[in-house]
């Protein structure tokens, strides 16, 4: 049987004018506000919790368990919708900006209720301006409408629903650099306890929650937390939204069951290799995730099932690379962009990220000594687990993954004084 | 556009810049909040944020100017000096990179008659191609011109852009997402 989506998340789109607050609540939007508003918070959390969902932003930390670490009883509190996707390869987050607004700002709104949140912030990335500048009409929309401000709906519920735009910084990602952001610094990462739940935005409780996750609370609100589970598997319930890119016929997102659905099934979606070529490579989970090799093509969606392979299914991206591709490039690629991205806080990040990009372009161009590939091996070792935030040690994540699956490559390039892939296929540097 | 005038008075944030930097400091449980949201008011006025609207925006938000730099120094997307009129990002991340954006970098370098990294000699454009994956791995290779995404840039694709550009009547909108 083909392999088909199954859009839950994705259910309303493409709908006429889904956009707009009419054509949204034409298909049923803010009926779920309106339920959580009568259910209260207690019982949707509760909801949310048989619903199993796990964040999307890269973590999978359970979403209900998350929001039961606010301190009882410590007002203000705050909710922050992490927007500033940037993972190389992902894009999802951008698809439900702009296709779905109403529907984030819609479970925005319900987890604030949740929260008892005074205030909801939307940290958007300032690359997404065209998205922020609809995410700003929207929320204009949803405060004419009611939704937002006070007294919500007559309910006595005052919350705030400010879009907040970033400026370029990969690092606010991170949500304790978010939260600095926020407060108008410079995005840097927070050291950790406290976690953001106990001392977050301006000190207070604070939750922050990515776009895809708060983007599934009004179907979970409408149909049940357990309707929703049945979607994928015990381990690994729901839909999740998969961006498949790179060496694919059809790249976009895919909407599938987790646990059932297997990497091989997302290419098949995708239209598989292009071209009729090989697999050679895939990375899931995002730039900064380890590789994996056509063996794992059969390894489900699933947390643990990736895990166990060793990655992770992180932010839900697959990049696909086919035959033709230098491993050791790819690996360049995403070295200069975390030395780019490095926000400059802890040494071993700011250093590390620096020699290894100085590395990795000596090996491509075939210019480094069997020596210099050890010593990159060295740095990366001691960078992973001394970083002051993932940022650091993921930098090397993908690059040691890759060393290790396809060392002959690595070697090869020693001292070749050139790319022996590139060479070997006859293409032009 | 900025003002070119020799004088070194501070430069004025128009009327309806500082509505925008007051509306925003007062939706914030803190003012200081409102610096990103600042900054992009002051650089949508003047096309950057030079060292006068940092003092501006700190008066107005109550904090020191030194603590604005140290914002508008730190995030990519401020210009301390004047951009092209039209800023181009090419995307080389990974998923762009696998699709050929080395070759739709270099077409528009050639096109442009411009360095990555650098301004057209008739200001016309601003070329980067260093910045964070943006986000359009779907269309790959992608750019973005201003606010605009434009998607699976064949090479007859970036003339057809470049062309655009140089047209008198060129405008950035029009470009829309996933295009």
């Amino acid at each position: 049987m083909p392999v088909e989506e199954l859009r839950i998340l994705t259910r309303h789109l493409g709908q006429p004018q889904v956009t707009e607050r009419s054509g949204y609540e034409a298909v049923g939007g803010y009926q779920s506000l309106r339920k959580a508003l009568a259910m209260g918070p207690e019982a949707i959390t509760a909801e949310v919790k048989a619903s199993g969902l796990r964040g999307r932003g890269g973590a999978a930390f359970p979403t209900a368990t998350k929001w039961g670490f606010l301190p009882k009883g410590v007002f203000p509190r705050y909710l922050c919708v992490n927007a500033d996707e940037s993972e190389p390869g992902c894009f999802k987050d951008r698809v439900l900006l702009e296709a779905l607004p109403h529907q984030l700002v819609e479970g925005t709104l319900i987890a604030a209720f949740a929260l008892q949140a005074s205030h909801a912030f939307i940290y958007i990335r300032g690359e997404y301006r065209a998205q922020r500048e609809l995410l700003d009409r929207c929320v204009a929309e949803a405060y004419a409408a009611g939704y937002a401000g006070r007294d919500i709906l007559g309910s006595g519920w005052d919350c705030e629903l400010i879009v907040h735009g970033g400026a370029g910084a990969y690092i606010c990602g991170e949500e304790t650099a978010l939260l600095d952001s926020l407060e108008g610094l410079r995005g840097q990462p927070r050291l950790k306890p406290p976690f953001p739940a106990v001392r977050g935005l301006y000190g207070q409780p604070t939750v922050v929650n990515n776009v895809e996750t708060l983007s599934n609370l009004p179907y979970i609100l409408e149909h049940g937390g357990a309707a929703y589970a049945a979607h994928g598997t015990e381990a690994s319930p729901g839909t999740r939204l998969f961006c498949v890119s790179g060496h694919v016929e059809r790249p976009g997102t895919y909407e599938v069951p987790m646990g059932r659905t297997s990497f091989r099934d997302l290419l098949e979606l995708a239209g598989g290799v292009w071209g009729g070529r090989q697999l050679k490579a895939m990375q899931p989970g995002g730039g900064s995730m380890p590789v994996l090799g056509p063996e794992h093509l059969d390894v489900p969606l699933d947390f643990k099932a990736v895990a166990d392979a060793g990655s992770s299914l992180g932010a839900g991206a697959l990049v696909v690379m086919d035959e033709s591709t230098c491993l050791v490039e790819v690996s360049m690629r995403l070295v200069d962009f975390y030395h780019h991205e490095s926000c400059g806080k802890c040494v071993p990040c700011r250093e590390g990220t620096y020699f290894e990009s100085q590395l990795m372009h000596r090996l491509e161009a075939g210019l480094a000594s069997a020596d210099e590939l050890r010593t990159l091996a060295d740095i990366c070792e001691h960078m992973d687990g001394r970083c002051f935030c993932p940022l650091g040690d993921t930098a090397t994540w993908f690059v040691m993954s890759a060393y290790r699956m396809f060392r002959d490559e690595f070697e090869a390039h020693c001292g070749a004084g050139q790319c022996p892939v590139r060479a070997q296929a006859g293409r032009a540097a | 556009m900025p003002e070119t005038a020799s004088a070194p008075a501070p430069v004025a944030l128009s009327p309806a810049t500082l509505e925008r930097i007051r509306a925003a400091r007062d939706r914030y449980p803190s003012s200081r909040s409102a610096a990103l949201p600042a900054l992009w008011a002051a650089q949508d006025q003047l096309g950057h944020v030079p060292p006068e609207a940092m003092v501006a925006v700190a008066a107005e938000l109550g904090i020191g100017p030194a603590e604005v730099e140290a914002v508008a120094t730190f995030y990519a997307m401020y210009f301390r000096r004047p951009p092209g009129r039209h800023f181009v990002q090419v995307c080389r991340n990974v998923s762009c990179a696998l699709r050929g954006a080395d070759a739709v970098l270099r077409h528009l370098e050639a096109e442009l008659g411009v360095a990555d990294g650098g301004t057209s000699a008739d200001g016309l454009v601003t070329l980067e191609s260093t910045m964070e994956c943006l986000g359009a791995c779907g269309g790959a290779p992608a750019l973005q011109v201003d606010r605009y995404t434009v998607e699976n840039c064949s090479p007859e694709r970036c003339a057809a852009l470049v062309e655009r550009l140089r047209h008198p009547d060129a405008a950035s909108d029009g470009w829309e997402a996933g295009h």
